[in-house]
């Protein structure tokens, strides 16, 4: 089929591409742009480990296709950190509260954390885990990933670190 | 996982989308949020040869009242309808039905059109929409008309929908203030379809049931219209013997799948169970 | 220049060693999106495979035609069993001592069995390719119920091994039985039978489920025209046994394969064992000379890769009317699919099994194993256990408690009568483990105060009356399970894999300034080996975690291992890592004793240095150490500062735990709330507590979706429902409860670090407390057991079994 040109910006950046109608948005983003973070673990869009964000939402990026996101503003994983290059602070309380094992489930769960404590900045515990309820983890069981997004709800409210660790 | 091959089309106006469908016939197929259609594509189970992608048509956004109506547009994603101030107030049967469908990605992509139009017998709204006694705008090339929800499902994936149609907007009778409602789905976790649910919505005066209408999702291959089982309740406190005779009533009408949820014999059961939940919750919202 | 002197505990400290939460070293990659999986593999001319898989569950294939396919562009070539037959590669060898098919030749023998394997330019030429490939079959009767395989008229499944009645574990006795496996004393239990004042009889099934980690099966093969050499970078839970297993089949030599496991996202057992998609993969590569990826769908890999558990046992129990147990006897009916391709060591068929005696002093006893074909996917593997460990601890807990039911005793104090004792260790149990260590009424007790067990039961009652009287449609329910897990397979004397004795193996090189670099032939996928390993190397080595790098996983550079599987990788590579780091501190011992001019006698260890006996302040660190390695060693010493360990285990660990658990089950649904978990593990010595509290959560976790919704099922015509994770149950974390975890600490006495393991000791204890739980909340109205898994609706079928719907 006849390959469409689309355009978006990813992570700050403008994007250009020729991409087949059928391509779907989580393999543009991993085979067309390199951006390996977000992952596939399911083809029936329950597993949430492709989420990104676009223009303001939390998508699952295998349930989309690369031409519907045309114009859009994406951010994935990679695009999460600090702009002076350091760790946002849900990447240093996944590592702090140890919400991750085998690191798979990871940059769909931070992506979509990240837009959760825009959503709600101070969520409380059952309110985290219904805003993950689209990311399945196999390896943590939620518990340490519950408090990784309470340490960097705190943190962002401008609790010190410290205390946010407890 | 990979889908096969299609010609993607964006039209902008309803009209333009209505003449593509006309043209592309048969091989073409609407998309709304896709969070039907696409997994169905990756699974190969669907393969149309070309996508009218509505998401460009502004028209079909928007929440806002009519007269006594609400109208919202299809394009309407669950995610707009759980933030909207105005179905808050009017109709937060909507609220708590969209909580209870699929999860946060799904919802902030998944429209109130795709899930009302596809006749999917595991979706949510339907059944709600049979409850309120919605009306589905829906234009073709043969013009525009109005089908009521109580009409609309005919079977498992069919529905009064002619080829090459689209529901544009839905409209549903604004219930009065102080009505009680509930939408109470049982599911085996988050994200799954209802191995039963209930919706009622419900007046009291005086402490009795002077109107009740009642839905019921996924215990048979359409949604259900319990009309029988809400009759029961007129003129009742919702005692224990008026609300057994409903269930009775709900559970006859039902024919549910045997699946991974339990055998149809059991959610025919919780569809009763449901009902019964759903009424107590609704009363206790009724002013 | 002066400086502050750092006291004892602030040397210890910064060497973050043994017993710390030290922050994982994986994470910084992890959490920026910057880990290494198989599929962000691109290599230049990369090409894609996908399989064409069979609809049927039993069918002859009586013609593959794939003109259509080949004609679509992009295709550039689609194997069948033909292809692969000259090359002998259409069968490949189990660990089991069983074959598999690679590509059904003549006969396919569970629904989404690999037919052909296409080899296209793109993915999704290679997907539409997989649709064109036409095959005709001629259906075949299906056996989906084990009991049924062997019938006098079932029907002949591997028709490949017919004549054989000699298989891989001995004799079998009809051409749909694999083999017969027992252990114990046969007569002196049946005697105890006959005695016995009491005795139980429970089939005790274990559902057929899928270790289902997040990330599915896939590899990249890349072979090397010129230089003959074979790259595959794949899912590997043990490595290095891909590549001798490769060598042997493809006939490359060894040293011309290199295997890379690159990170892992998750593993859980199903990424033991090869599969088809590696091999054809392989096999692609050396076809087209070009870097073939693979990659399975998780419809595919719910379908076709290994299975777990699919156990049934028929346990009995013989006791004293006062409650102590006398005797044991277990029947097992092992379905292991169409073909055994159980990834266990080779003299085991059933694992281990045999641990069934648990946590109680039987005197006598006697498990037997069948194990059979049927028309499903072949395997099993462990999934987050030992080999069939969840499977001998849910038999055996359960069987427990319904003793104690028909005995009236409290499940909690039946356990206390038969504990093993803390002074009967090393314990010889009748079914031939010696346990290491064991403080079992400690850790009871300690959980029954915790959580106030005492109360609980009364509040228990005080519940019951309530139901009876309408006042509630809730049950409570309370489970209790203490399990005994034996893990770290193992010593060489009975542990192998395809005749390679189970040790595993370290490898350390100091560099001259301190540095470390460290590998292992484990490999970890999820439980942060490159932060514990460098832990116990802290500690033995008195340099700071943080100065030690540790590499799993590419097997040119890592010492031989057997992998990461069974909770191994703690008791036996950790020891290894201990044994090798004790080489070079004693080599590190005589080098510092030179430059300090005094005998090696004379100088003492002290946490990050040697220091002369008597004079503290004269003292040589272990990174002056490192440099002097390097350019003044004793005279006849080598230089350098590296040592080798492969460590051949003198016996498995045994870690415990005690679980209790309570449940609120709503009868009018089925519907099981979990009220609260508390879980004690007691795994010897505790390297990293943060890691461990992070295990038992995923392994409680593992277990709860197993004991309340996860189930592989296959209907009456052989088709498998639900292979999707629309129906396979995997807890969000609105379902997941909230874990207690809590700990004793009983030292392994033969392991060099008093380690034991504890990865999966969460889902072998977690499954039959969950299990438990359920089973005590309707037993005081007659039920004595309740089959897993219980969702929804099979729990309200026992309530309406009952009478308890009106």
């Amino acid at each position: 089929m006849a390959k469409t040109q689309i355009a978006m910006k990813v992570n700050g950046k403008a994007v250009e591409a020729l991409v087949e109608p059928r391509t779907l948005l989580i393999h543009f983003l991993r085979e067309e742009l390199s951006l390996t973070g977000p992952h596939i673990g399911c083809e029936t869009s329950h597993c949430g480990a492709c989420t990104v964000d676009l223009n303001g939402k939390s998508v699952k990026s295998c349930t989309m296709f690369a031409v519907q996101a045309n114009g859009a503003d994406i951010l994935t994983i990679e695009g999460i950190a600090n702009a002076d290059g350091s760790l946002h602070a849900l990447q240093e309380g996944f590592r702090e509260m140890h919400g991750l094992q085998c690191g798979f489930c990871t940059p769909g769960m931070i992506t979509r954390a990240h837009r959760l404590l825009q959503e709600i900045p101070n969520p409380s515990e059952q309110e985290i885990r219904e805003g993950i309820a689209g990311n399945l983890c196999r390896c943590t069981g939620y518990q340490n990933i519950v408090k990784a997004i309470q340490y960097a709800a705190a943190k962002l409210s401008g609790v010190p670190a410290k205390e946010a660790a407890e | 996982m990979i889908p096969g091959a299609f010609a993607y089309h964006r039209p902008k106006s309803v009209a333009e989308a209505v003449g593509m469908l006309a043209d592309l016939g048969d091989d073409a197929r609407a998309l709304a949020g896709g969070h039907s259609l696409i997994p169905m594509m990756k699974l190969r189970l669907a393969k149309p040869e070309h996508l009218v992608d509505l998401a460009g048509i502004s028209e079909l956004n928007g929440v806002r009242t009519e007269g006594g109506d609400i109208v919202i547009g299809s394009m309407t994603t669950q995610n707009e309808l759980l933030r909207s101030d105005l179905l808050a107030a009017k109709l937060p049967i909507l609220r708590e039905t969209s909580l209870v469908i699929a999860d946060p990605q799904v919802r902030n992509v998944g429209t109130l059109g795709g899930n009302v139009a596809n006749g999917d017998p595991g979706n949510d709204m339907p059944a709600v929409m049979m409850c309120l006694g919605a009306t589905y705008h829906v234009a073709g090339k043969g013009g525009e008309r109005r089908i009521a929800a109580r009409d609309f499902y005919q079977g498992a994936y069919f529905t009064a929908l002619e080829a090459g149609e689209i529901v544009t907007s839905i409209r549903i009778p604004a219930p009065p203030a102080g009505h009680g409602y509930a939408y109470e789905k049982l599911k085996r976790k988050v994200g799954d379809y209802a191995t039963a649910a209930a919706a009622a919505v419900l007046t009291l005066n005086k402490g009795a049931v002077n109107y009740c209408s009642i839905g019921l999702t996924n215990v048979a291959e359409t949604p259900l219209w319990a009309e029988a089982a809400a009759k029961h309740l007129i003129g009742t406190t919702l005692d224990g013997g008026s609300v057994k005779k409903a269930v009775a009533a709900a559970e006859a009408i039902t024919a549910p799948a045997s699946d991974n949820r339990g055998p149809a014999a059991y959610r025919t059961k919780m569809a009763g169970v449901m009902l019964t939940r759903a009424l107590a919750r609704a009363k206790t919202r009724a002013a | 220049m002066n400086e502050i002197t750092p006291t004892s505990a602030e040397r210890a400290e910064r060497l973050q060693g043994l017993g710390c939460k030290r922050k994982r070293v994986e994470d910084i990659r992890f959490v920026q999106g910057k880990g290494n999986y198989v599929d962000d593999l691109r290599l230049p001319g990369m090409i894609f495979g996908d399989f064409v898989r069979s609809p049927y569950g039993h069918a002859r294939i009586k013609k593959i035609d794939a003109t259509k396919a080949k004609a679509v562009p992009g295709v550039i070539a689609i194997l069948t069993a033909a292809d692969l037959k000259p090359l002998s590669l259409h069968y490949m060898p189990t660990l089991a001592g069983d074959v598999q098919a690679v590509l059904a030749e003549e006969k396919v023998l569970f629904q989404n069995q690999e037919v052909a394997f296409v080899i296209a330019e793109t993915r999704e030429a290679a997907a539409d390719a997989v649709e064109l490939v036409e095959v005709e079959y001629e259906s075949l009767p299906v056996i989906v119920d084990p009991f049924k395989s062997m019938a006098a008229d079932a029907p002949v499944l591997r028709e490949d091994i017919k004549d054989k009645t000699d298989g891989a574990h001995g004799k079998r006795k009809h051409y749909n039985h694999i083999f017969e496996w027992d252990v114990g004393d046969r007569e002196g239990t049946d005697v105890a039978f006959k005695k016995a004042e009491v005795t139980i009889k429970e089939l005790i099934s274990y559902q057929r489920v899928h270790p289902c980690p997040l990330e599915t099966c896939q590899c990249v093969a890349s072979f090397d025209k010129i230089k003959g050499e074979l790259t595959v970078w794949g899912t590997f839970q043990a490595p290095h046994v891909i590549r001798t297993v490769a060598s042997l089949i493809s006939k490359i030599p060894e040293h011309k394969i290199h295997v890379i496991a690159p990170d892992i996202g998750g593993g859980f057992g199903n990424k033991v064992g090869a599969y088809p998609g590696y091999i054809c993969s392989v096999v692609a590569s050396i076809v087209t000379g070009r870097p073939v990826k693979w990659v399975e769908d998780r419809i595919e890999n719910l379908s076709s890769t290994a299975f777990a558990r699919d156990y049934h046992m028929t346990t009995e129990i013989a006791a004293t009317k006062d409650g102590r147990v006398t005797g044991l006897r277990v029947h097992v009916l092992a379905d292991h699919g169409a073909f055994d391709a159980c990834a266990d060591p080779t003299k085991w068929p059933a694992g281990f099994v045999n641990i069934v005696t648990g946590s109680y002093d039987f005197p006598v006893a006697h498990i037997g194993v069948d194990g059979v074909y049927t028309n499903k996917a072949p395997g099993g593997v462990a999934y987050r256990c030992s080999f069939r460990v969840t499977e001998a601890a849910y038999c055996i807990e359960r069987a427990m408690d319904i003793l104690a039911q028909k005995l009236g005793m409290d499940p909690a104090e039946l356990r206390m009568k038969n504990f093993i004792r803390r002074e009967q260790f090393p314990y010889q149990s009748a079914l031939g483990w010696e346990y290491d260590s064991g403080d079992y009424h400690t850790a009871m007790k300690k959980a029954m105060d915790t959580v106030g067990y005492t109360k609980l039961r009364e509040e228990q009652k005080d519940r019951q009356a309530a139901f009876k009287r309408g006042e509630t449609r809730e049950l409570m329910g309370i489970g209790v399970a203490f399990f005994t897990e034996i893990v770290g397979a193992g010593p060489s004397r009975n542990c192998d894999i395809l005749g390679i004795a189970m040790f595993d193996s370290c490898e350390i090189r100091i560099h001259p300034t301190g540095a470390v670099i460290a590998r292992m032939g484990t490999k970890s996928q999820g439980q942060g080996h490159e932060t514990t390993y460098a832990q116990i190397l802290a500690t033995e080595l008195g340099i700071p975690a943080d100065d030690i790098a540790v590499e799993e996983g590419n097997t040119d550079t890592a010492p031989y291992g057997l992998g990461t599987y069974g909770s191994r990788s703690t008791p036996v590579a950790g020891a290894a890592t201990a044994m090798a780091a004790r080489k070079i501190r004693a080599k590190a011992q005589m080098i510092a004793a030179h430059l300090l001019e005094v005998s090696e006698y004379d100088v003492e260890w002290d946490i990050d240095r040697f220091r002369v006996k008597g004079i503290p302040e004269r003292f040589k660190t272990m990174k002056e150490i490192a440099w002097a390695a390097y350019n003044r060693v004793p005279p006849g010493m080598e230089p350098g500062l590296e040592a080798v360990n492969y460590y051949d285990p003198p016996n498995m660990t045994f870690p415990f735990g005690a679980y209790i658990c309570i449940v609120d089950v709503d009868v009018d649904t089925g519907q099981t709330k979990v009220r609260r978990f508390y879980a004690l593990d007691d795994c010897g010595t505790r390297i990293n507590p943060m890691i461990i509290e992070g295990q038992v959560h995923g392994g409680l976790t593992e277990a709860f979706a197993i004991a309340m919704g996860q189930e592989i099922r296959y209907d009456e015509t052989g088709n498998i429902t639900g292979p999707s994770l629309m129906d396979y149950f995997l807890p969000t974390a609105v379902e997941t409860p909230k874990w207690e975890t809590d700990w004793t600490t009983t030292p392994s006495p033969h392991h060099p670090i008093g380690a034991k393991g504890v990865g999966e000791s969460p889902n072998v204890g977690g499954v039959p407390c969950f299990a438990n739980a359920v089973n005590d909340a309707f037993k005081f109205l007659g039920s004595t057991h309740i089959s897993m898994p219980h969702d929804n609706w099979r729990t309200w079928t026992v309530a309406e079994k009952l009478g308890l719907h009106g």
